[in-house]
Parts: C-alpha cells; structure tokens; sequence
C-alpha cells in the first residue's frame, strides 16, 4: 500500500497534466522526461485522460504541434529536456508571440558535449529570454502542485504566456516520494476549461494570426509581452494563495522563504538544491547563526520585490547555481544582483556555481558555503565573487 | 479508384477568399496557385503558412493580411507539425467534421527544411491537406537553390562563373517523397491547367487526409521572364515533359494529362534567364533526362 502513495517526479508531472486535464499532448522522448509522456499514453490508452497524443518526431515538433492545437483551442501538454530543449528554442519565441498558454515540464538535465544525462539547469536557463515563465520545484509533490498552477497563471488574460515547469533530472525525474494527488473535481473547480478569446477559428470572422508587422508594430507586440512579464509576478502570487486556500498546500508563490525573519546571511538556491540547504540552514541555526534560505520558485518572472524585501535585512546573500552564464556566474545570482543593486542597504552578493552534470550538492557543501558568507558578514571582504565548488581539481 | 475530375472552367467558384491589392509580384505563380487552390478548398479551410512569399503576400504587413479564410503564420521548417496539431485539436473538439485543415508552404519550406515535420505528419496519418507551391528555388529571400531547383538553372547561390555554371543537381522529386508514406492522396498541378488543380484539390478535401499536393508555380522574378508569360511558361513545362500531372490515390497512379507528342524542351527553357547559359549540348542533355524518365514511367 505504502508504494502506491509514492510517485515519481514524472510521474507527479504526468499526474498534473492529467488532473489540469490536457487535451493535447505532443512529445518526443528524451531522458530523463520520457516517462512522463509514457504515463500520459498509459492514462489515455486506459481511459481516465480524454486527450489527443501526438507522437512527433522531434521536440521542435512537439512544441510546433502544441502552439497550432493551443490556436485551435485545446489545453497543451508537453515535457522535455536538455537537447530536446535546445532544439524547441525556436519554438519557445513562438509560443510566446502566439500568446499561447502551453505548459511543459522539463527534466532538468547537461548539455553535451561531454555527454552527461544528469541535473543541470543550464537547459531552462539558455531559455530565460524567449519569454517563458519557468518554475523549479523542490519535491515531487511541488511538480504535480506546480503544473496544475502552471495551467492557471499562463491561460490568465493578464497574461498568456507558456510556462514550463522544471524538475531536477533524476534527483526527482526517477526518485519516488509520497505524493497526496488532490481529487479530480477539487481541480476542476481551481482550474476551470481553457477558453481562448484572443484567437478563435471562425469561418464567417476569419482572422489572420501571427502577422508580419512593421518595425512600430513589432515594439508594440514586444512591450505587450513585457507588460503580460510583469502581470505573471501577481498572478502567480494569486494563483499560489488560492491553491493554498483549496488544497491547504503554500508554495511560497514566486519564492520561499527559511528562517528569514531574522537572518543576516541567506543562502538562495532553485530546484532540490534548496531542499538540501534547508537542512543545512536547520543545522547551522541550531548552532546560533542567523542563516536563511530563500528558495527561488519563480526564476521568470523574476521575483524582484521579494529578493529586494528580503535582501535589505541582510548582511550576505550567498547565491548556489546549477548552471553557469560563462565568463559571469550563475544566472540566478546576476538577476539577483541586478534586483539588489538600487535598494539602499544591499547586502554583498556572492556566487557559487554547483552541482553541475548532475555532481552531489550535499549538506556539507552549503555549510561550506554559509561559513564562507558569515566571514564575510564579519570582515566586510569580498575575496571572490564567484566560486566553483567541490571542483576535483580546485580552482 | 475514383480519379478526380477536371472542373470545368464555368463551374469554378467566383468566390475570392484572396483579396486583391495583395503584396505579390507582378505575374507571381504562387498567387495564382494559392486563388486557385483556395477555390477548390472553400472557405471552411483554416491555413497555415510558413515562412516564404505567401506569408508576405498573404500574411501582411499589418493591417494588410490578405485571406478570407482563418490563417496563420508559422514557422518555416514546421508546416506539418502545425497543422497536425490543428487538426488534433479541432478533432477533440468535436469541430472537425467539414473542415480542411491545410499546409501551403514553399517549395524550400516544403522539400528542404520542412521535410521532416511534413515526413512526420504523414507517417502519423493526420487528415490534412499540404499543398507545396514549387517556383523552385527560394524567391523570398532572393532566389537561391532549393532541392528542386532543376539540373540546368541560374540562382544567386548556383551562379555561372568562369569555373562552375548553374545548379548541377537534378530536382528533388518531392511528390514520389510523399507516395513512399502511403498517404491518400498524392498529386501534381499546374496553374495552366486550373480545373484539374481544383479537381485535384477537392477530390483531397473528399478523401481526407493526409493529401499532398504539389503545384508548379513559375516565378517571374526568380525565373526571369516577363510577368505576362507566367500562364504560358507554366503550360509548356507541362507540354514539354519537364513537369507531368499525375495522382495516386490509395497507391494507384494515374496519369492525369495526357501529352501525345511532347515538345521540345528547349521551348520551355529559351523563354526564361535562368537557362540563357545553357549550351545546345547541356539542353540536349536535359531532353535526354527527360525522354528517359517518360520511358521509364509511360501513361
């Protein structure tokens, strides 16, 4: 009995997927996300999904099919990773400029070469600018949660832009956890039917979308999507309170935060790193430091307010990325110094890049990290901006 | 097998789903191949077009998009996913039923960088209708080779210099492409020959899909030739031999024009500035391709 309470990370997405009801689901297999169209399939040869799968031939494919059935007015699923993710990039601009509202899960997972199959989020991040809203989630229970959620924010008219849902590759893709799945019609009341108003195939109103425009168009369409940006930030904040409200489950909305009404240090991380930092921010508090954690969920938009709120209170922001802006640091930690830079008492900022290909981020090395910081809450100096860390060969 | 029926040139819809004033060429083979096509097709037809000349034509720019019928734009290497997930879309949705869910893409759009999603959709057998509009080569972006782009022909990217002359590739045969998924329907058309185009076109629309459609459209720019000769170039590609009307349905072949005594094809390829460097040796080659390729596959 205790197994059938525990679910994969695929699987909880395909389980979000299928309660947000998905009418059509266009995928291509890659590892680690396969599994999560696997399980689609399976709901759906079964009978307990109505939905349309679409077995493409390739993840530009899948994404190209996803945009023309969202046009045509059905809810789209679909998952991917790494090069899978590489491939729809040209895509990824498409389902934004459409305004259409796909969801996609992403197996968080290295680019090659070298070839490596395990958690990186350098996938998600080479797509931070197309215009997605992208979650990281913690836990398994977090990825179901986060895609029913998902559905909500980008099918709001305040906003109308896809949004993917990251998983780390693995660490939650093949690990099983106790999962609560929310009843069919619970959901259904959260997440009413998909209902475009912005694009309608109408024979007697024929419209034409995806025009060309001219130069003063093409800046206007473009401010549009930096307003429907901007909108998703309170969106999602609603769409987590009401969630909360009906499932009695709070994600935090765009961040969480850990010990933080007093702390001085902070250490901020997206994905399962931020699980493992919880601990080590329990454990050093239990020593008598004033640590924090604040856990990104939102990586776009980005949760400028909360990280400006939260960061005035401290001395230090220690910032653990799982990619790497090359030649710059890990992407998070540069939104997060850019967010910080105009408030009055900012905090210093340092940046440590970690546990890529899929390399163990344990507890010890976020303690490595806080010490770093509290000295440098002690003596003012910054010694270096941005760390690898756990490098074989140092740095 | 029902062969489709030419549609006399009286019957043909008076309907314009293209509206005029629209941005194309002077001449432009692809606009005559789209009215005609969106004659056969009716106005319960929702259209996607990738990149090429008919998004500029038909696509806008703002306010100018230029089609009757619900259109959209997509991207230029997925025409077949597109239109698949339309179809699967409407399909759910119980809107299907009446409905053509139509491709109209380049000959570049279609042959090269399009090949896998349309490869893809017709594997999937998805009911859709792809209509390739062939001015071989691509002549939005200013006439460069595609993969048919006939043996012979001047582009910007197969230039005649002092040391190499004109593409030396014979055309890809798209449409035999297509036959080898097995879909419903494959045919040829010509803009010269409008009823059985649009005969071609609505016996697809009956069958349901996947139907393939490739229609010669002479470009006057890209070709060289005055806008006025677009309707005779494209007849004598057909009377020449150099472009044959067929259709296969469910694998049947059938010829669809008969031409008891072809011409020669150097009455095709004198009119155009595309083959003005040809010599008589290199045109006699071209007659000798096409003479073994209507021996191999007679009437």
């Amino acid at each position: 009995m205790m197994e059938q309470l525990t679910r994969s990370g695929n699987e909880a997405a395909a389980l979000g997927a299928k309660l947000s009801r998905a009418e059509v689901i266009a995928a291509y297999p890659i590892t680690p996300s396969t599994f999560i169209v696997e399980y689609l399939a399976q709901y759906i040869a079964d009978g307990e999904l109505k939905a349309k799968l679409i077995n493409v031939e390739s993840e530009h494919s899948a994404m190209s099919a996803c945009i023309g059935a969202s046009l045509a007015g059905a809810r789209t699923f679909t998952a991917t990773s790494s090069q899978g993710l590489a491939l729809m990039h040209e895509m990824l601009h498409w389902a934004v400029g459409a305004r259409t509202p796909v969801v996609m899960a992403v197996g968080n997972r290295a680019l090659a070469p070298p070839w490596n199959l395990y958690a990186n989020h350098q996938d998600s991040i080479a797509q931070r600018d197309t215009g997605w809203i992208e979650f990281y989630c913690e836990n398994n229970q977090e990825v179901l949660d986060t895609i029913i959620q998902a559905y909500k924010v980008a099918e709001d008219k305040r906003v109308l832009l896809p949004a993917m849902v990251c998983l780390d590759g693995f660490i939650l893709t093949h690990t099983r956890e106790r999962v609560d799945v929310p009843p069919q019609d619970a959901v259904d009341e959260y997440l009413p039917p998909y209902r475009p108003e912005h694009f309608v195939i109408d024979f007697d109103r024929p419209l034409t979308e995806n025009v060309i425009v001219t130069p003063a168009w093409y800046m206007e369409y473009q401010y549009q999507l930096e307003v429907a940006m901007r909108n998703a930030r309170e969106v999602i904040r609603e769409a987590n309170r009401d969630f909360a409200k009906k499932f009695n489950r709070d994600w935090g909305g765009l961040v969480d935060s850990y010990f933080m009404e007093d702390a001085e240090v902070a250490i901020m991380a997206m994905g399962t790193i931020a699980g493992t930092a919880r601990v080590a921010v329990r454990e050093m508090r239990k020593a008598g430091h004033k640590v924090g954690l604040i856990k990104l969920r939102a990586f776009r938009p980005f949760p400028i307010e909360e990280i400006r709120k939260l960061g005035s209170q401290l001395k230090v922001l220690a910032v653990i990325d799982r990619n790497c802006v090359f030649g710059s640091g890990g992407a998070s930690c540069i939104e997060a110094q850019s967010a910080l830079y105009s408030i009055p008492n900012r905090p210093k900022v340092l940046g440590f890049i970690a546990g890529l290909g899929g390399k163990d981020v344990g507890v010890e090395s976020i303690k490595y990290i806080l010490n770093k910081a509290l000295k440098v809450s002690e003596t003012g100096r910054v010694e270096r901006e941005v760390e690898w860390v756990n490098l074989v060969g140092g740095e | 097998m029902m062969p489709s029926k030419v549609v006399p040139l009286k019957e043909i819809s008076r309907v314009e789903l293209v509206s005029k004033g629209h941005n194309g060429c002077p001449g432009c083979g692809m606009c005559i191949s789209l009215r005609q096509a969106l004659k056969g097709l009716g106005k319960n037809t929702v259209l996607a077009i990738p990149a090429g000349c008919v998004p500029v034509v038909a696509g806008g720019p703002l306010p100018l998009a230029g089609l009757s019928v619900p259109t959209i734009l997509c991207s230029f290497d997925a025409t077949g996913a597109f239109i698949a997930g339309i179809e699967a879309a409407l399909d759910l949705k119980g809107r299907k039923k009446g409905v053509n869910v139509v491709g109209f893409a380049g000959d570049g759009g279609t042959a090269d960088i399009g090949i896998q999603a349309l490869s893809g959709a017709f594997e999937r057998r998805h009911d859709i209708i792809y209509i390739c509009y062939d001015n071989e080569a691509y002549m939005n972006t200013g006439i460069q080779r595609s993969g048919t782009t006939p043996y012979g022909a001047w582009t910007t990217t197969t230039p005649v210099g002092s040391l190499k002359h004109f593409k030396r590739e014979s055309k890809k045969d798209m449409p035999r492409i297509v036959a080898a998924h097995n879909p419903r329907y494959v045919a040829t058309a010509s803009i010269a020959f409008p009823g059985d185009f649009i005969g071609k076109i609505k016996r697809a629309t009956e069958l349901g899909g996947p139907s393939y459609i490739h229609v010669h459209s002479p470009c006057p720019v890209g070709w060289r030739f005055p806008p006025d000769k677009t309707i005779e170039i494209a007849r004598l590609a057909v009377l020449t031999g150099m472009w044959r009307l067929f259709e296969i349905e469910d694998g049947q072949y059938r010829l669809t024009l008969k031409v008891p005594k072809r011409k020669p094809v150097a009455e095709y390829l004198k009119l155009q500035g595309r083959f003005r460097h040809l010599t008589p040796a290199d045109i006699e080659e071209i007659q000798r391709e096409v003479d073994k390729l209507w021996e191999a596959q007679p009437a």
